[in-house]
């Protein structure tokens, strides 16, 4: 997993609450096997209309959010399946970092295997947050301080965030996961041997 | 004495493998299930970084989001479907892991076919790619659905690394009355909460109405656990536990079964233990529910009427059940029993057990459905299809005028060619009522089989206990 570094880049206002997995990335996109590609399908039924054709007054449509690698939306984002082609899609599209008051969990889990940061806020913190992007003002999201800033009216504005220590690591040095487990294999067999004499019915079951 | 436990920090107990120094925990996986669509890149993962599946034989494999549920013997015609399910296939061969095809009567939905083939038992750690894991919880099991990076974690390494949930008890206390479902129950329960009410939290679902349930019926319940936000649903085992599991092709061994038994007994929730967080509600106050909107937690009792915005005082919510009503085409304060629907499908990992046709079958025997609906029988799996012929539920079903179809996810998530058409209304047994969910355009009403066959009958949305 790529490191994550520090983000300058506008910010997508998507003021909806409930985004739903359906809605980041339709059914129809899961039938891939890779990860990559399924940027340009991201939000595809807001974003497109039955024809297949951009709907103008959707905001990943309009111009200025067209290399913007922040989305700020509303509570909830990202409920519904355990889908990972949800941050895929996102990753693939180009944004890096999402803020909202609140995730689901599965979909928050997910983005911090892809190297998303998803930021939670207070929701008049988001609401502000909005309001700067959708002035197409710049922000500056620095994990490492766990800050974001931004220049409104020559003001600067900073906003910390909380973030569990173990997700900032993983994210900042972009680790493998399974690597890391890996290292711990003798406490997964010594695991292994306990639990086979204390439920030793785990360890014979068959197919009959 | 010890500190009294609930049921979920016994089973986070027993599977704790280590502490990490960041806080985190490594937890150990006792079975995974894996299906077609969130598994390929997780054995690509596994390919690039040449490393093998720890522990092929707790690992179990079928094809269900995918799949057709017509002309099974002519294959997947969808090229990029078959890609997929041939994937699994020769995924599974590489690395030893048990797959059942679609053409072995044993293949259905991976959260019906799991406890049907005893596959899952009390006190085991479950995960699988897919939200819906938490109908595991039913038996007593943490199961929660994972994405395909943690996937990847399982094959390789047979743990997670989490972090412990808070835990939420849900009380249902006094008695069901006749006619009111499981469905019903945990709708109730998502509006109660909301989608977001259980995030961060381990449910646990207690009181005499959870422990009357049929082990299916506690299966309806812990699988929309996701919905109310809470990546696992428990339920404490008991002697219905116990009996539903013996004999089961991957249930303990009859030398085994009384210790397995008794262990699993134990891991009931303590007498006094504590919760984060309790919610009580009472079930002699539930009706049939169904959903009006396009959140699970837009829940009305069928004798309600469709809300009006103009009651609502939060901004936010106001200007989102705008868009809902206008999404699915209902007017503020009509009465739900005025919606004319167009199709009906009963099936999913929610609804689609040999319960849940048997409920269906009752409503239909004897009558016709309406004409200007097209209803559909999904059966959870093969073994479920089997069972309902021979208590002759599809002659039932196919004289009243449904449709009686192969095993598989089909018109939940509408992967396959089962969907609705823009602005098609659908009376549903499955999960999710999201824009889009059940096809492009399809408006969704989530209930419970009794009430989805009702609509089937009378055209429209329909109190179950009227007919």
């Amino acid at each position: 997993m790529e490191k994550f570094k520090k983000i300058e880049s506008n910010a997508i206002p998507l003021p909806m609450v409930n985004v739903d997995t359906d809605m980041i990335i339709p059914k129809q996109f899961l039938k891939t096997i890779k990860r990559t590609g399924l940027g340009k399908n991201l939000f595809y039924e807001l974003r497109y209309d039955e024809k297949d054709a951009p709907i103008d007054s959707f905001v990943l449509n309009q111009d200025k959010y067209k290399d913007s690698q922040i989305l700020i939306t509303g509570k909830n984002f990202g409920c519904g399946s355990s889908r990972e082609h949800a941050p895929w899609s996102i990753l693939d599209y180009g944004i890096k970092c999402i803020i909202a008051s609140s995730f689901a969990d599965i979909f928050y889990n997910n983005c911090f295997k892809n190297g998303i940061l998803p930021i939670k806020l207070d929701e008049s913190e988001v609401t502000k947050l909005q309001k700067a992007a959708e002035n197409s003002l710049s922000f500056t999201i620095d994990l490492e301080n766990q800050k974001i800033s931004y220049f409104d009216k020559n003001i600067n504005h900073e906003v910390n965030f909380e973030l569990d220590k173990a997700k900032k690591t993983s994210l900042l040095e972009g680790l493998d996961d399974i690597g890391l487990t890996l290292a711990k294999v003798n406490h997964i067999s010594d695991f292994e041997n306990k639990q086979k004499s204390r439920t030793p019915w785990l360890y014979s079951q068959q197919i009959k | 004495m010890s500190t009294p436990k609930t049921l979920y920090d016994k089973i986070w107990n027993d599977h704790l493998v280590s502490e990490n120094e960041d806080g985190t925990s490594i937890i150990y996986i006792d079975r995974h299930l894996v299906h077609e669509v969130t598994s390929p890149q997780a054995f690509e993962g596994l390919k690039i970084a040449n490393r093998s599946v720890r522990k092929p034989n707790f690992t179990l494999a079928t094809a269900d989001h995918n799949i057709p549920t017509t002309n099974r013997d002519e294959g997947i015609s969808d090229p990029e479907s078959k890609l997929q399910v041939d994937t699994l296939e020769e995924n599974c061969k590489e690395h030893g892991i048990t797959f059942l095809s679609m053409s072995d009567k044993r293949q259905g939905i991976v959260h019906i076919i799991g406890p049907e083939q005893g596959f899952t038992q009390p006190g085991m750690t479950i995960v699988c790619g897919d939200s819906h894991t938490s109908t595991h919880g039913a038996f007593g099991a943490l199961a929660w659905g994972i994405g395909t990076s943690e996937v990847e974690h399982v094959l390789a390494t047979q743990t997670l690394v989490q972090t412990k949930a808070k835990n939420m008890q849900i009380n249902i206390q006094g008695e069901l009355p006749l006619g009111v479902t499981a469905k019903d129950i945990v709708l109730k329960i998502i509006q109660t909460i909301g989608t977001a009410g259980g995030t961060g939290y381990v449910i646990e679902y207690t009181g005499d109405a959870i422990k009357s349930l049929t082990m299916e019926g506690r299966m309806t319940v812990c699988n929309m656990s996701i919905e109310a936000g809470a990546r696992a649903g428990l339920i404490s085992p008991d002697e219905k536990t116990i009996e539903y599991l013996e004999g089961r092709p991957f249930s303990p061994a009859e030398n085994e079964y009384q210790s397995a038994s008794d262990y699993w007994l134990s891991l009931a929730s303590d007498e006094g233990a504590a919760y984060d967080k309790t919610v009580n509600i009472d079930a002699s106050d539930i009706i049939p529910q169904v959903t009006w909107g396009t959140s699970p937690e837009d829940v009305v009792s069928i004798d309600g009427l469709v809300p009006n915005p103009d009651d609502e005082s939060d901004e936010t919510k106001k200007k989102s059940m705008i868009r809902a009503l206008e999404y699915m085409g209902l007017v503020p304060n009509t009465p739900l029993k005025e919606v004319k629907v167009d199709k009906v499908f009963i099936g999913s990992c929610t609804n689609g057990r040999i319960e849940d046709l048997r409920a269906a079958s009752k409503i239909a025997k004897d009558r016709k459905v309406a004409d200007h609906v097209n209803a559909i029988i999904v059966p959870g799996s093969g073994l479920v299809k089997q069972q309902a012929e021979e208590e002759g539920l599809d002659k039932i079903f196919i004289e009243s005028g449904f449709e009686w179809r192969e095993p598989g996810c089909s018109m939940c998530l509408a992967m396959n060619a089962d969907k609705l058409k823009p602005q098609e209304r659908c009376a549903s047994t499955s999960n999710r009522n999201f824009e889009g969910r059940q096809g492009r355009g399809g408006r969704t009403h989530l209930m419970s089989p009794a009430m989805a066959a009702a609509a089937a009958i009378n055209g429209k949305l329909s109190d179950c206990r009227e007919i």
